[in-house]
């Protein structure tokens, strides 16, 4: 079962991002990445992280796609072509993905099967984060505060 | 023993139907299960949204001195069944230069993800569909997908008030899911779990052996739950938050382009969405499935859960009959001068009441906090003194 | 469930695709969705690490994933607005032609 659903999940996400990255228009483009974004929150599931899944569909659908929507729409200008296209970035990819998967492939003591762990629940995730990892939290939450006013003033138009 | 076989009578007669399938693997089995589940709420809640849709005229009707539908079946009640068959049989109208596949999957989208929100809520004891650890944060996160399906609309359509409506929608979605998910974490914050479940188990009891536990009887909980639906109401876009399909300046918004059976499923997914909030609000604030008084817990539990979201629909309804439109710039700046400040305070009380024990003392200085903000806050919108003509900025 | 090495192959391909899209692509706004796609790959990877791990111990993977996450969403909305002043000032959102060192 869990078989399937990773084939599935597996075939969703790389069609998705695939076609996100290659799509000529830019809305099409967007709307697949939020395909492959829901796909890796399925493996989130599968892999029985649920709450990492939740955060996932939460934040990128929710929040980033939102966002590189309205950035399409605002930037958007009826005779600029989204074409172009670099030939040498695909060689490059190609050379990383094959480099990748030649350092997975050779690496025997990575096809393991998942052993039995109990599941994570939300508490325990809450529990860790508000004792081991408390400056980290205060770190993400000072930046996602910097962010937020960065963000602001950029887009913010001058008053003259 | 009676009492609990009615109470219990949907999941024994899940159980009963499993068995049907035994000595299956266990995959068939978990899929019947989920598919079973997935019947039974959709079930449940098409049957509800046939139901209010021609309440709520009937309701209009009674709140505007006129009939309302009263032509087909006795009191009008087979109304909804002449709208779904004029609905399909509707011309499906694509424009020609509408963007096709995202102009068809924007309703699909829409009302998938508010059924998928419908799913996490406890509808009684044992009654929860998909029980999940998170199921709060579930619900807020198909919940959010329903602004891609907006934007979506709008864009496909290829029209400008399709797309204005959508930006507003956007927009105001945006700025009153703050408030929305602000409301809950004093809720989560008190039972210390997203569960839905155990949210609606901390709400068990009866203080004094008359007043139910629910978190409506604390100040900060009656205080989440206004602002809770206040949001609820502008995260359905229903009246006085309806400016993005508000008919008299945008001819419908995101639907305007949608004709037939697709306009049909925006419509239910409006529904659905009004459904899930109220549902979510019945059961973080309202006590869930519990009875109001310990003599009437013979009623089956989802009974008392259906009458309290059918209030809470009501409350909908009667609203719409009753309030203006507001106008876009009072809504964003309402969200972000008034309902997020109250939302901090919530939290704040919530903290308060929960260090206090649960006492008259915490629920005293709760209110009090609550009381104070509130205060402030009125005093630094006041609006009386800006009450100048208003000056018009166009989009460059 | 499959091994180990399937997920991190999925994520090896999803890491080469976001690096395609960044690199190939000259519009801004596909160079960001590469680089969000490249980090939900590692994410990806972080949590099969976990996941796979023989001793069940403190939730680091997830943990960092979280962060990551957080980390993103600051990335993506920063970026964002940066294109959209770059697009007020130059009238364009096509990188070849930000060419100028002056304003």
């Amino acid at each position: 079962m869990s078989t399937a659903a990773f084939i599935v999940i597996a075939t969703l996400t790389l069609a998705g991002a695939l076609a996100a990255a290659s799509l000529s228009k830019l809305i099409h483009a967007a709307l697949c990445l939020v395909v492959a974004f829901v796909g890796i929150a399925a493996f989130f599931f599968l892999l029985g992280a649920e709450f990492v899944g939740l955060v996932q569909v939460f934040v990128y659908v929710g929040a980033v796609a939102v966002l590189i929507v309205f950035t399409i729409l605002l930037t958007r200008r009826a005779d600029e072509n989204t074409g172009g296209f670099n030939w040498g970035g695909v060689v490059l990819a190609i050379a990383v993905f094959s480099a990748l998967m030649w350092a997975i492939l050779g690496t025997p003591t990575l096809s393991i099967a998942a052993p039995q762990i109990e599941a994570l629940t939300v508490k325990r995730i809450g529990e860790v984060l508000m004792t081991d990892y408390v400056w980290p939290l205060q770190c993400v939450g000072l930046l996602l505060t910097a962010a937020l006013i960065g963000g602001l003033i950029l887009v913010m138009e001058d008053k003259r | 023993m009676t009492g609990e076989l009615v109470d219990q009578i949907f999941v024994v007669a899940k159980h009963w139907l499993l068995s049907l399938l035994g000595g299956s693997p266990d995959w068939v089995i978990q899929i019947a299960s989920s598919l079973l589940n997935i019947a039974a709420v959709l079930g449940a809640f098409l049957t509800l949204f046939a139901l209010i849709s021609v309440l709520e005229r009937k309701i209009l009707a009674r709140i505007q001195n006129r009939y309302g539908p009263n032509r087909v079946g006795p009191f009008g009640l087979l109304q909804p069944v002449a709208d779904g068959i004029k609905m399909l049989i509707k011309e499906d109208i694509v424009p020609l230069r509408a963007d096709k596949v995202v102009h068809f999957l924007a309703p699909i989208m829409m009302v998938a993800s508010t059924i998928l929100a419908l799913g996490v809520i406890p509808y009684g004891r044992n009654m929860t569909p998909f029980a999940i650890d998170g199921g709060i944060l579930f619900f807020f996160a198909v919940g959010s997908a329903t602004e891609l399906a907006v934007f979506m609309a709008g864009w496909g359509s290829n029209n400008k008030f399709s797309m204005l409506g959508a930006m507003r929608a956007i927009a105001q979605m945006v700025s009153y899911e703050l408030p929305l998910i602000l409301t809950v974490l004093p809720v989560v914050m008190v039972v210390g779990s997203l569960s839905p479940d155990a949210i609606v188990a901390a709400q068990s009891g009866y203080r004094f052996g008359a007043v139910p536990h629910w978190f409506v009887v604390t100040p900060w909980g009656a205080t989440a739950f206004l602002l809770f639906f206040v949001s609820g109401l502008v995260e359905s876009n229903r009246t006085p938050f309806d400016m993005p399909e508000g008919e008299s300046e945008i001819v419908a918004g995101h639907m305007t382009e949608y004709s037939g059976f697709k306009y049909a499923t925006f419509f239910m997914a409006e529904y659905f969405g009004m459904f899930a909030v109220s549902g979510l609000a019945v059961t973080l604030f309202l006590g869930g499935w519990h009875a109001p008084m310990r003599w009437l817990e013979f009623v089956p539990s989802y009974v008392w859960f259906f009458a309290k979201l059918s209030v809470l629909l009501f409350v909908f309804i009667w609203i719409r009959g009753t309030l203006p439109r507001m106008r876009i710039d009072h809504v964003m700046g309402f969200a972000w001068k008034f309902m997020l400040p109250m939302a901090f305070a919530c939290i704040l009380a919530a903290a308060v009441w929960h260090y206090q024990a649960h006492g008259l003392a915490g629920w005293l200085w709760s209110l009090g906090v609550v009381v104070i903000v509130y205060f402030g806050l009125s005093r630094l919108a006041d609006t009386k003194k800006k009450f100048a003509p208003r000056t018009y900025r166009f989009a460059e | 469930m499959p091994t180990l090495t399937l997920f991190l192959m999925i994520s090896a391909a999803l890491f080469s695709i976001g690096l395609l899209a960044a690199l190939s692509r000259r519009h801004a706004i596909f160079i960001l969705i590469g680089i969000e796609m490249m980090l939900a790959a590692a994410n990806l990877n972080f949590i099969a690490f976990w996941r796979f791990d023989p001793q069940p111990q403190s939730p680091t993977g997830v943990m960092v994933a979280i962060f990551s996450i957080a980390i993103a969403a600051a990335e993506a909305a920063v970026g964002l607005a940066l294109v959209i002043a770059v697009y007020r000032h130059y009238r364009t959102t096509s990188v070849d032609k930000l060419d100028q060192l002056k304003g």
